[in-house]
């Protein structure tokens, strides 16, 4: 393959430099059923799973078509999206929050043979390429971050876990049989790409073995200060340590007070801290970001570790499922899963879930901790 | 025949949710093809490498990635991360494999032709695999080599009027939800608000000069559909002042059973009768909400605009016509103190279109301008606040103190008093002292 040049010239890097001009201008991309009632929507209907209709002042109305997909995708996925927005959407179409996509039509008699032809499309291997559903009281897309594909950070895969659980929990992107809408968030490590901290389920990747000291590298790899300030449990100290007969400098590691954050990794790539046995998933619930009727609330941990099992992680879809199942049979109607957590109390909520609590469930990290103990006694057996 | 044996992914492609391995495999084969006949500026077998370091990561239960080096594209701090295998040998078409961010438009909403234009950019000069979206709400490029780089946004700029995002101790992509463009619950315009801040701060969001990141989230109203009190900085919610509309016709549809309630979104289970005392009335957090004579009143004063009401019968109430957004704070994820919420700020703010929105700038810049002087090296704002304290950020950014600030007055008296507010200062004779109050 010979290098093919854009025009650029890297000897006067800013001639004909254009920088700073931003992302497109959204009204360029708008349909014109939305360009036109921008602002002036009354009132929505979910007609079935997946399908929406917004009705507008003027008459108007735009149905979508919502569909789930792996945020992880190829040119060829989005050409044949397009394809199919061409067809259909007269060359127009959205992505969600949630990595759904969202096909709009202008008129009802659109909407039957949009669905047909979305229904239609398989992969090879036999998955749905997009599958309809994701709307109303039930479970929409995953919102994740890249795991082992792309990031160096990970405790567990991102897109794995979540094709898994996906696939265990697809007859709820279909339906809307659950209490209120279920949220669902992976992040593959603790710094939260995904910020999965205030999600109704969460899946957090997370190590258990401090750092490894990679003491012949270390000080020319990184600058030991930063990785010393890094540590947030000021575990990590200066150490002159003896590497084959000389001396060199490097960090030394209270392990007791390691909390396996990884902060000192993304500082110092000669502290790795990824092991088979040590990383896992770490199973948070009852989070929320919305302000209906209870203020917004973080994701408690409930399950402290489950181990990577890749490629389908059954563990950790059986204990999702199993909260789900929970939530579905006890929750009232409009209650998100953390406020019937704390409806019946978490006590109640791990018998009901049928999840062992430990030791690690009690929080002994600073001055929230004292907060989420129980100071009462009111309780239940 | 695929380059690699991935007997582990291969069990990710049954199922019927949309099985990513599948999408790669239809990919690799793709590039194998090459039926445009583009000349690939990077190894056709990329996809098949990438495949196989996941199918060894996915056997040895670690990533195979390292960490990034210093790349990117002149005058940018940020926009492109560095990404190098740690098996180059084994899969040498994945050693350098950096990432692009892409600016989304606001609201995610695209033509074909645009994004047509992006994949056959990504196909010649990229992997032809992307992220739609990343988790801050880039369109992600996943994987090119550092030759590629300037060619790629050279590109971008020239043909397609596209810039990248952030990445960094920067202004991260700013992302807002869907809005005015489809949703009546929208308090203001959140795309315009999006994209407007964005451009007006562009410098900051390539080039890094903050203590850490920095991200912006619009959401319309208080459902928080881009989960922005979570996840963003500065987090702006839109809110109302006045009255929430009521259709007291549409309300005697809903409890007529004629209109399902919450527009249909608990139609997979059968619910029994809408029961408008049990389901609004009674679940308001303020219990300002009556139904009494068939009648559906609000005492607006006491409502906090949850929105439960309106969510549920959103054809018999709608917001208010005095609209804007509240702002708040200092959300982040855990790392490293521990989570925190958005903290209110600005209780109300008009979001006014029509003067380049002046007066959300001029708080966000006096945010800026305390959290940079006052920041530490990777220290979010949240942090920043929870270290000096609210008072210190209301005293830097000339906000008073109004009860909406707190749930609750503090429990303890410990109050940092400072001199000038104590009658007499603090300069005080001990000689003085001695003449009443013997040692």
């Amino acid at each position: 393959m010979a290098f093919v040049s854009s025009g650029y010239n890297p000897d006067k890097p800013m001639e004909n430099r254009i920088s700073d001009i931003g992302p497109r201008h959204f009204e360029e991309f708008y349909p014109e059923v939305i360009k036109k009632n921008k602002g002036k929507w009354l009132y929505h209907e979910i007609l079935e799973p997946g399908i929406l209709v917004h009705v507008a002042e003027s008459g108007d109305k735009v149905y979508t078509v919502r569909c789930g997909g792996a945020r992880l995708m190829s040119t060829s996925l989005i050409e044949e999206i397009c394809d199919i927005a061409d067809k259909h959407c007269n060359g127009k179409l959205r992505f969600t929050t949630r990595n759904n996509i969202e096909f709009m039509v202008d008129r009802e008699d659109k909407v039957a043979p949009l669905k047909q032809d979305l229904q239609s499309r398989k992969f090879a291997g036999g998955s749905f390429k997009f599958p309809i559903g994701g709307t109303g009281a039930g479970i929409t897309n995953i919102v994740h971050t890249q795991g082992w594909i792309h990031c160096h950070t990970p405790a567990t895969d991102a897109s794995g876990p979540v094709k898994a659980t996906m696939d265990v929990l697809f007859d709820d992107f279909q339906n809307m049989r659950l209490p209120a809408h279920l949220r669902v968030s992976l992040a593959c490590c603790l710094n939260m790409c995904g910020a999965v901290h205030c999600s109704d389920i969460a899946i957090l990747g997370y190590h258990r073995k401090p750092p490894l000291l990679d003491h012949e590298y270390l000080d020319k790899m990184c600058e030991i200060p930063l990785a010393i300030a890094a540590c947030p449990t000021a575990a990590i100290k200066p150490a002159k340590v003896d590497f084959k007969g000389t001396e060199v400098k490097s960090v030394a590691v209270n392990n007791e007070r390691c909390m396996f954050c990884g902060n000192c990794y993304t500082m110092c790539p000669s502290m790795p801290l990824a092991d088979r046995d040590g990383d896992g998933i770490v199973i948070m619930a009852g989070g929320k970001v919305s302000n209906r009727i209870s203020t917004p609330k973080f994701s408690k941990v409930v399950v402290a570790f489950i181990p990577n099992e890749p490629p389908r992680w059954p563990k950790t879809t059986e204990v999702i499922k199993k909260m789900v199942e929970a939530y579905a049979k006890g929750a009232n109607k409009y209650e998100r899963l953390g406020e019937w957590a704390e409806r019946i109390g978490w006590e109640r909520f791990f018998d009901v879930c049928e999840i062992d609590f430990t030791h690690h469930l009690i929080d002994d990290f600073r001055d929230p901790a004292y907060y989420t103990w129980r100071q009462t006694t009111q309780f239940k057996f | 025949m695929a380059k690699h044996k991935t007997p582990l992914l291969d069990q990710l492609e049954s199922g019927p949710w949309p099985s990513f391995v599948s999408d790669l495999k239809q990919e690799a084969a793709k590039r194998a093809k090459n039926e445009k006949g583009l000349e690939l500026q990077i190894p056709k077998d990329v996809v098949e490498d990438l495949l196989g370091v996941l199918e060894l990561s996915y056997k040895h239960g670690k990533t195979h990635w390292k960490h990034g080096g210093i790349v990117g594209v002149f005058g940018y701090g940020g926009g492109v991360i560095g990404r190098y295998c740690d098996q180059p040998t084994m899969f040498p078409g994945v050693a350098h494999f950096h990432t692009v961010r892409v600016a989304q438009p606001a609201g995610k909403f695209y033509s074909t032709e645009h994004l047509r234009k992006l994949c056959n950019l990504w196909d010649f000069r990229g992997s032809g695999i992307t992220n739609m979206h990343g988790s801050t709400g880039d369109i992600i490029l996943i994987g090119t080599t550092t030759p590629q780089l300037e060619e790629i946004f050279f590109e971008m700029s020239h043909n397609m009027n596209q810039d990248l995002g952030g990445s960094g101790s920067n202004l991260r992509t700013p992302a807002d939800c869907i809005g005015q463009a489809r949703c009546e619950y929208a308090c203001y315009d959140t795309q315009d608000l999006c994209h407007t801040l964005t451009l007006e701060y562009q410098d900051e969001l390539h080039r890094p000069a903050f203590p850490y990141k920095f991200k912006f989230k619009f959401d319309g109203c208080p459902n928080c559909c881009v989960a922005s009190i979570a996840r963003s900085d500065m987090s702006f919610i839109g809110t109302w002042k006045d009255d929430i509309r009521i259709d007291a016709e549409a309300v005697k549809a809903y409890v007529g059973g004629e209109i399902k309630p919450n527009g249909g979104a608990h139609a997979g289970r059968d619910w029994g009768k809408f029961d408008i005392q049990k389901e609004v009335v009674a679940l308001c957090p303020t219990g300002c909400m009556k139904y009494e004579n068939n009648k559906l009143t609000i005492n607006n004063r006491e409502c906090t605009r949850c929105m439960h009401c309106i969510n549920a019968m959103p054809r018999a109430l709608r917001i208010g016509k005095e609209t804007g957004c509240s702002i708040l704070v200092g959300a982040k994820a855990p790392i490293l103190d521990g989570a925190q919420m958005g903290s209110l700020l600005v209780p109300f703010v008009e979001v006014n279109k029509d003067d380049g929105y002046q007066a959300i700038k001029d708080v966000v810049e006096g945010i800026w301008d305390w959290w940079m002087e006052e920041g530490k090296n990777r220290e979010r704002l949240g942090e920043l606040i929870k270290r000096q304290g609210f008072q210190k950020m209301l005293e830097a950014v000339g906000i008073d103190p109004v009860p909406q600030h707190v749930k609750e007055p503090r429990s303890n008296p410990y109050i940092f008093w400072k001199e000038e507010e104590v009658e007499g200062g603090w300069t005080r004779d001990i000689d003085a002292f001695r003449k009443d109050h013997m040692r």
